[in-house]
């Protein structure tokens, strides 16, 4: 028997015909009949999901990070050796658990044995890994889930919960990541799915859904935190013919991937809670807009909005209450403007994205004209357990205003990327330092740019901050959609200030003057600065600008753009002035600013190659006095007159012979 | 209370919820800065040149778009707020940098005197001049496109898609790299661009202007003399403006009330034949086979003499006289009296006889009335807009438009029924691509899916219409299989529009030749009126039976009387009543016999029956169908004046040619499609010795020993509202803005945008049975094509005015015949073969075009060409009612000639 087939001849219920407690029925047992040999029925039903035909189950992480890493090279191999050896396993990919930078992660249980995850896996480990487990054996595995003393070596191997990247993080968003199959729709119902919704479509009416959203004190996980009961409350308000809902998947930002993470690997959660939000506030259709450029997302989306619809969860009568919903997953047009709401909402109605004047506001008139409520994937995902665990227990964690969880990325010069979600409240320092092991290669930390290229730049002495909304707002940053870029002191602050606004200037929608020409005044002044033009008075003129950019702009977009730029100046204030009036890079990164290039007579050989590479042949040979106990008598030299610092010699020194004089 | 409280800059001032601060501000005299804002553009938000501080220390608002709220606290003008303003400026200024010093005085342009207010030195800007030039288009004869000016404030791109929704400019790239372009990126030439101006006339910079000639620039110097469009029935108002005689510029006025600042191509662009080499400046009289220049006196004694001549030979109906749709009501008027006083004659009519004698017959009939039943603008609260016949992107290109916003803008569905897959199809929920001369069956068979549902208004059919049971039966053979097999649309299409029709609340029947020009033309606007009666469409805003009038005045011709049967207000001339108060206003007996039609007066002609004639302002020659036959029977008249500005193709047959004037050069008034009457008001003096025709016409009546002296042309209107009740208060100083819609019956009365309302003219309305019949010609084995004619957008009717236009006719240059791709191939005809083109009345030769509007078949061939003049080919086979010619149906031949034969 499959999960979703009916027990016995008693049980009536099906997608076609279902009754409110489907979905219970098929995951806690048969509610509505009594019968020993049904629960029986229906208990190996859900093993199977777990196990398929046999005991074992492998999973590999298949996210686009796991991809990356080569997730499907391990999966082709363990599906061969499963074929090969004709193993009773039920091969899975899944999504990712949160920390990238040990993909390829490859996990492996039998039943009624601890589960034993490896990482850093490639094809050839993959027989050994598989063998070993077989056997027993888990030394060298990454992490254990559980230790019965049944397996070799568990001694020496971690608990998940035992690692520093897991430890006080409290999983909820991304709970299901990297264990379940995202493409399975039943292995969500058994891991508690769609249980919020049958709670809400049998116990609650749309007010009290609101009303137990905004008790949890829910807020927009995309950026701005708007208080997500508040804003189901308006759009309810709202007299209409038609209400829509929007989950807003068009992630944008460098350095943030927790929507895509949280969509490969657990779609079904979100699309729960896309559901449960249009029943709140009386929607009848729902898109789902998705960023083109994340196709495994948009590909989980819609088979996971396909699956919903072959099992009576989207469509009429949804689990046989009055309550119609169809969704259709939208894919974005690949700008950055996509994501700003009233942009989004445009490009969904098939025109070009580009936000418009608020009010009105899209919870009064939003999509054609209708209200619409948007709301982001982490907000949505963190709507299920709101209403199957209550408002309670959602506020145990976080600050008084701020509840619950948040999903960070860590990205940049970190030693483990990936994603981590802790309550809110949860300080810099702990989340960089403990969970993120600290900065890469040992070199000293020097400042973490919040909230994407509209945040902030933010030095060490915020690293005791308590992230949340508003202490990120007091510090010059905001939250944003949770990316953590972290600089170490290679970073050029001038530089990283010009990176960010290449990009808004290039993603800026055009239609604003302030956006569209005032950006890129700044990104003329920055890049100025960088090759050495700096004047006096650019940095007054980058504040004035920064000014009324902020002041005028008419998106969040615009309005936030120049925070890069506004936060360095502030706290990186020297660096500017040390490239406009001492003409230097402090973190050797401008290379307009590279003063020239010397050989180590040590260490060259001679070999000549820099001669011919150089474009205006300002390289010789010549005699030099010899060295202890070296062979040369010749040495490079460059003529610091000719030289036009274009450090096409040191590149190609094979010796590394040729340095920058700074 | 509903007033809202705010604080402007320290004044407590109050609007009403849903205002902006912008809106706000200006109604009390606070001036706010704006660039892209625009009354008739939907609010923007993108120049920001227009934000104030409402207290929110991270950011000010727009003013175009932020609603007030109560207790808001607006600060239109700190320091904060100029600096914003200032640097706002700046930046477009290094986008759009602007002449230092300019030519006095300067062209305008919104972002320099912005700039001048704001105190920025032009001479020393924080931001230089981003990047190269851009190269400027000029491919457009009309239309200069100089991005080096534009500030990309987007309102050519809103009066682009969302006032004319052409969707021809556009926005590509992001951020600094934006630019607007037209179509993908190509010349304006190129990009399917219709010419309508509507961006030049929004654009605050000059970046897209008028493309004029050097002797024509400076326009912007001059007052504007604000008059109506002289082209189709529409009656836009235009900004003329004048420099030493001549027109150098127009633009929309942005108060007209039927266009609201809109305008087409040629109500824009379409004004060098005003001042055309070309224009008769003085009276010819034939010489054998040429013209000889003579005197005023000399002309009008000529005239007068022969006319009495004849009058005493041949007695008084001998006589006849053709009026101009396109001259003012006031000449009409006079042309009519001077033909029914002095001639004796009611042989007195105009070219509504070939566009819309049917509809005056058939509402007449139906209604009471034969004129549009409601006004323009409600076309935008229609629910359901059916189009039949009107190809209204050509012909009244700003309906057209406003239908587009009903459709675009307003959620409102169109229903296209026409044979050719015309341009509104593209904007249809429904297309009927019915065959031509079909149209008795397709809504006969409408009607009877209306009546098998049960989806007609029953309570206003018992209330306000005869005739029910009889119509009910009528209708019961047009099922909707008999129907498909008639007219080629599927029956569950026929069953579709039907309901869609049944369903609006308010639908909306527009119509134009395409059902009046048959043989059936009277039972096609009959079969229409049964139709809005069935659903109970008539009496109400945004509903009715609207026929679309062709010539700026056609209205107001059949207005003032214009007419064979009727006097001035369609009094009949058989009432005794009616005759004997115009021989009491006039002074003279007059003729108690109904008058001949124009083309009975033609056929008079021919055998001899008619003898002299008097056509002012018309062009039978090119516009009566059969020409070959026209033309005999003019050269066999005795007697022949025409009063024209050019020496049209009927000028050329005639005795005495007197110069009249343009639109440009007199007073007076149009009546437009939607039956409002508006001012003509004078701009130039009149060319040469030419005179405005209503006084010609004085001048001729007091030769004939009739007086008609009027000391301006209000008096005349003055005499029309004595005689004419529909016209009763109609007066110039009424006139002054919206004009009046008729009836208007007394001076206290406002007009009327809607007729029907409680009552029809007639009492109740009446069901008509109609009956399904066949054009008089269809296509066989000699002559296989069906022949369609009619107009272009660029060029206007028989061409004598838009061919004299330098930029319409490199636009569009010469006659091109339609047809579609399967039978290009057929015919194995490529793009620009000649083609002899024949029926059985004449031939003309011309180059072909493939279009996919065309259905295989049927051949589409525009009549404002005398090179190639359709109307050779069209049938003169008359609607018996209405005596209507079937221009709309022929069967015709299609030979492909070889290249060497157009040479010539």
């Amino acid at each position: 028997m499959h999960l979703m087939d009916n027990c016995c001849d008693q049980c009536t219920h099906s997608a076609a015909t279902p009754c409110p407690d489907y979905l219970l029925c098929r995951t806690t047992g048969p509610l509505c009949h009594e019968s020993d040999a049904c629960k029986e029925h229906i208990a190996a039903a859900i093993t199977r999901v777990t196990y398929g035909d046999g005991d074992l189950r492998i999973t590999v992480g298949m996210s686009t990070c796991g991809l990356a890493a080569g997730a499907q090279a391990v999966y082709d191999a363990v599906h061969a050796l499963i074929q090969e050896r004709g193993l009773p396993a039920k091969l899975v990919p899944v999504g990712c658990m949160g920390c990238c930078y040990a993909e390829v992660l490859l996990e492996i249980q039998r039943q009624g044995y601890p589960a034993a995850i490896y990482d850093h896996v490639d094809a050839q480990r993959v027989p050994p890994i598989v063998d070993a487990y077989l056997c027993g054996d888990v030394s060298g595995a990454f992490a254990l889930r559980s230790k019965t003393g049944q397996l070799t070596g568990e001694a020496e191997v971690p608990l998940l919960s035992e690692l520093e990247f897991f430890q006080g993080q409290v999983r909820d968003a991304i709970e299901n990541c990297g264990v379940i199959d995202p493409t399975s729709i039943e292995e969500y119902l058994i891991h508690g799915g769609y249980q919020a919704l049958t709670h809400v479509f049998q116990d609650l009416t749309p007010d009290a859904v609101i009303a137990e959203v905004a008790a949890a004190k829910l807020r927009g996980r995309g950026g701005a935190g708007f208080p997500t009961g508040l804003k189901w409350q308006l759009c309810r308000q709202a007299p209409a013919d038609h209400k829509y809902v929007i989950c807003n998947a068009d992630e944008g930002d460098p350095g943030a991937f927790m929507n895509r993470l949280t969509a490969e690997g657990d779609p079904h959660k979100v699309l729960e809670g896309l559901i449960i939000a249009a029943y709140a506030i009386g929607a009848s259709k729902g898109y789902i807009f998705v960023r083109a450029e994340k196709p495994l997302m948009a590909q989980r989306f819609q088979a996971a909005v396909a699956a919903a619809r072959r099992y009576g969860l989207l469509g009429d009568a949804i689990l046989a209450s009055a309550f119609h919903l169809d969704v259709d997953v939208v894919l974005s047009a690949g700008a950055f403007v996509c994501g700003e709401e009233t942009g989004m909402m445009a490009a969904i109605e098939g025109k070009r994205a580009m936000p418009r004047p608020r009010p009105p506001f899209p919870a009064t008139q939003g999509l054609w004209h209708r209200p619409t409520t948007i709301n982001n994937v982490e907000t949505l995902a963190h709507v299920p357990r709101i209403l199957a665990h209550g408002a309670a227990a959602f506020t145990r964690v976080g600050t008084p205003r701020s509840a619950g969880t948040k999903v960070y990325c860590l990205t940049g010069k970190i030693a483990r990327t990936g994603a981590v979600e802790v309550p809110l409240g949860t300080t810099l320092r702990r989340v960089l330092f403990e969970l993120g092991g600290g900065i890469l290669a040992g070199k000293a930390f020097k400042a973490v740019q919040t909230g994407g290229p509209s945040g902030g730049c933010l030095p060490s002495q915020f690293l005791d901050l308590p992230l949340d909304y508003e202490t990120l707002q007091a510090a010059g940053s905001i939250m944003g959609s949770g990316g953590i870029v972290v600089l170490d002191e290679t970073t050029c602050i001038v530089d990283l200030a010009r990176y960010f606004l290449t990009f808004t200037t290039a993603e800026s929608c055009g239609k604003c003057t302030p956006c569209r020409d005032g950006l890129e005044q700044m990104l003329a002044l920055l890049t100025r600065i960088t090759e050495g033009e700096g004047r006096a008075g650019d940095l007054e003129q980058l504040q004035l600008l920064s000014e009324t950019i902020c002041d005028a702009s008419l998106c969040a977009l615009g309005r936030t753009a120049p925070n890069p730029v506004l936060t360095t100046l502030t706290h990186f204030r020297a660096e500017y002035e040390a490239h406009i009036h001492e003409k230097r890079c402090p973190a050797h990164v401008c290379a307009a600013l590279v003063q020239g290039y010397h050989v180590v007579a040590a260490r060259c050989i001679a070999c000549g190659r820099c001669l011919p590479a150089c474009p205006v042949a300002a390289i010789a040979l010549r005699e030099r006095p010899a060295l202890p106990g070296d062979t040369g008598v010749r040495t490079a030299v460059i003529d610091a007159e000719t030289c036009i610092k274009c450090g096409h010699c040191a590149r190609i020194c094979p010796v590394a012979a040729i340095e920058r004089e700074w | 209370m509903s007033d809202i409280e705010v604080t402007i800059d320290g004044k407590t001032v109050h609007g009403k919820p849903g205002q902006t601060i912008l809106q706000v501000a200006e109604a009390h005299g606070i001036h706010i800065p704006t660039l892209c804002h625009h009354p008739r553009l939907p609010v923007s938000g993108a120049c920001r040149v227009c934000v104030v501080d409402v207290g929110r220390p991270d950011r000010l608002e727009a003013a175009c778009s932020t609603p007030i709220q109560d207790g808001m606290t607006i600060t239109t003008n700190s320091p904060r707020v100029r600096r914003s303003r200032r640097m706002t400026v700046a930046l477009l200024l290094a986008r759009a940098p602007v002449d230092a010093a300019p030519p006095e005085p300067p062209p305008p342009n919104a972002v320099r005197d912005l700039a001048r207010d704001l105190g920025l030195d032009l001479d020393r800007l924080p931001f230089p001049p981003a990047g190269p030039r851009k190269p400027v288009d000029a491919s457009s004869p009309v239309i200069v496109h100089d991005p080096n000016k534009c500030i990309l404030c987007g309102r050519c791109i809103s009066a682009c898609n969302e006032v004319q929704n052409h969707r021809v400019l556009n926005l590509q790239h992001r951020g600094s790299r934006t630019v607007v372009i037209a179509g993908l990126g190509q010349l304006l030439l190129d990009s399917g661009c219709v010419s309508c101006g509507e961006c030049v006339q929004l654009c605050p910079t000059g970046a897209l202007t008028e493309k004029l000639p050097p002797e024509k620039e400076r326009w912007w110097d001059r007052d504007p003399v604000t008059t109506t469009c002289p082209y189709c029935g529409v009656g836009c108002t235009l900004d003329l403006y004048v420099a030493d005689g001549t027109i150098v510029n127009v633009r929309g006025n942005e108060a007209g009330v039927e266009n609201r600042g809109s305008l087409c191509v040629k109500g824009r662009f379409g004004y060098d034949y005003v001042t055309s080499p070309d224009r008769l400046r003085t009276p010819l009289r034939r010489r054998g086979d040429h013209f000889e220049a003579i005197g005023w006196d000399d002309a009008l004694q000529l005239a007068a003499d022969k006319f009495m001549e004849l009058k005493r030979t041949y007695g008084p109906d001998a006589l006849a006289g053709l009026a101009s749709a396109k001259c003012t009501n006031e000449e009409n008027y006079l042309f009519q009296k001077l033909v029914r006083t002095c001639f004796g004659t009611n042989n007195v009519d105009h070219c509504a006889r070939l566009c819309h004698a049917p509809t005056v017959v058939g509402l007449g009939h139906a209604f009471g009335s034969g004129a549009m039943t409601n006004s323009i603008h409600e076309l935008l609260d229609a629910d359901v807009i059916l189009v039949t016949g009107s190809n209204t992107t050509e012909n009244h290109p700003i309906i057209a438009m406003y239908m587009l916003q009903a459709v675009h803008t307003h959620s409102a569905q169109l229903l296209v029924a026409d044979p050719r897959k015309i341009r509104l199809v593209d904007h249809a929920a429904l297309w009927l691509n019915h065959r031509s001369g079909t149209d008795v069956a397709l809504f006969n068979g409408l009607m009877h899916v209306i009546l098998e549902d049960h989806a007609f208004d029953h309570a206003f059919i018992a209330a306000r219409c005869e005739n029910f049971d009889a119509f009910a039966a009528s209708v019961k053979p047009y099922t909707p299989d008999v129907v498909a097999a008639i007219t080629g649309v599927p029956a569950e299409t026929i069953r579709e529009a039907a309901r869609l029709y049944a369903s609006a609340d308010k639908a909306a029947i527009v119509f134009s030749m395409g059902i009046t020009q048959h043989t059936t033309g009277t039972d096609n606007v009959l079969a229409l009126a049964n139709l809005a009666l069935l659903t109970g469409n008539v009496g109400r805003a945004s509903t009715g039976v609207n026929p679309l009038r062709g010539h700026n005045n056609v209205q107001g011709a059949c207005d003032v009387g214009a007419l064979p049967d009727v006097y001035p207000g369609y009094q009949r001339v058989t009432d005794d009543g009616v005759r004997k108060r115009f021989e009491d206003a006039w002074g003279v007996a007059l003729s108690p016999h109904v008058g001949l039609t124009e083309t009975e007066i033609v056929d008079a002609a021919s055998t001899g029956q008619i003898k002299g004639l008097y056509i002012m302002g018309e062009n039978p020659l090119m516009s009566s169908p059969n020409l070959n036959h026209v033309k005999a029977a003019l050269q066999r008249l005795d007697f022949l004046v025409v009063q024209d500005i050019f020496l049209s193709e009927t000028a050329q047959v005639a005795d005495l040619v007197l110069p009249g004037v343009s639109f440009a050069e007199k007073n007076g008034t149009f009546t437009n499609t939607a039956r409002r009457i508006q001012r003509v008001r004078q701009a130039i003096p009149p060319l040469g010795a030419s005179r405005p025709d209503w006084q010609i016409l004085c001048h001729l009546a007091e030769r004939m020993g009739y007086s008609m002296t009027y000391p301006t042309a209000d008096a005349v209107m003055d005499e029309i509202a004595r005689v004419t009740p529909i016209y009763g208060g109609v007066s110039y100083d009424r006139l002054e803005g919206a004009g009046l819609q008729w009836p208007c019956p007394d001076h206290h009365h406002p007009g009327t945008p809607y007729l029907h309302k409680d009552r029809f003219s007639r009492g109740k309305a009446v069901f008509t049975p109609v009956a399904y019949t066949p054009p008089a010609e269809l296509p066989d084995a000699e002559y296989p094509y069906l022949l369609s004619t009619g107009r272009l957008l660029q060029h206007f009717h028989t061409g004598t005015l838009t061919r004299r236009v330098a930029a319409l006719r490199t636009l569009v240059p010469e006659c091109l015949v339609e047809l579609n791709a399967q039978d290009m191939t057929d015919l194995k005809l490529a793009d620009g073969d000649l083609v002899q083109v024949s029926s059985r009345r004449g031939a003309l030769v011309a180059k072909v075009k493939q279009s996919e509007a065309s259905p295989p078949g049927l051949v589409f061939i525009p009549f404002h060409f005398h090179e190639a003049p359709a109307n050779c080919l069209t049938n003169d086979a008359l609607d018996a009612q209405s005596k209507i010619p079937e221009f709309k149906v022929a069967a015709v031949r299609i030979e492909k000639l070889p290249v060497e034969a157009g040479d010539t």
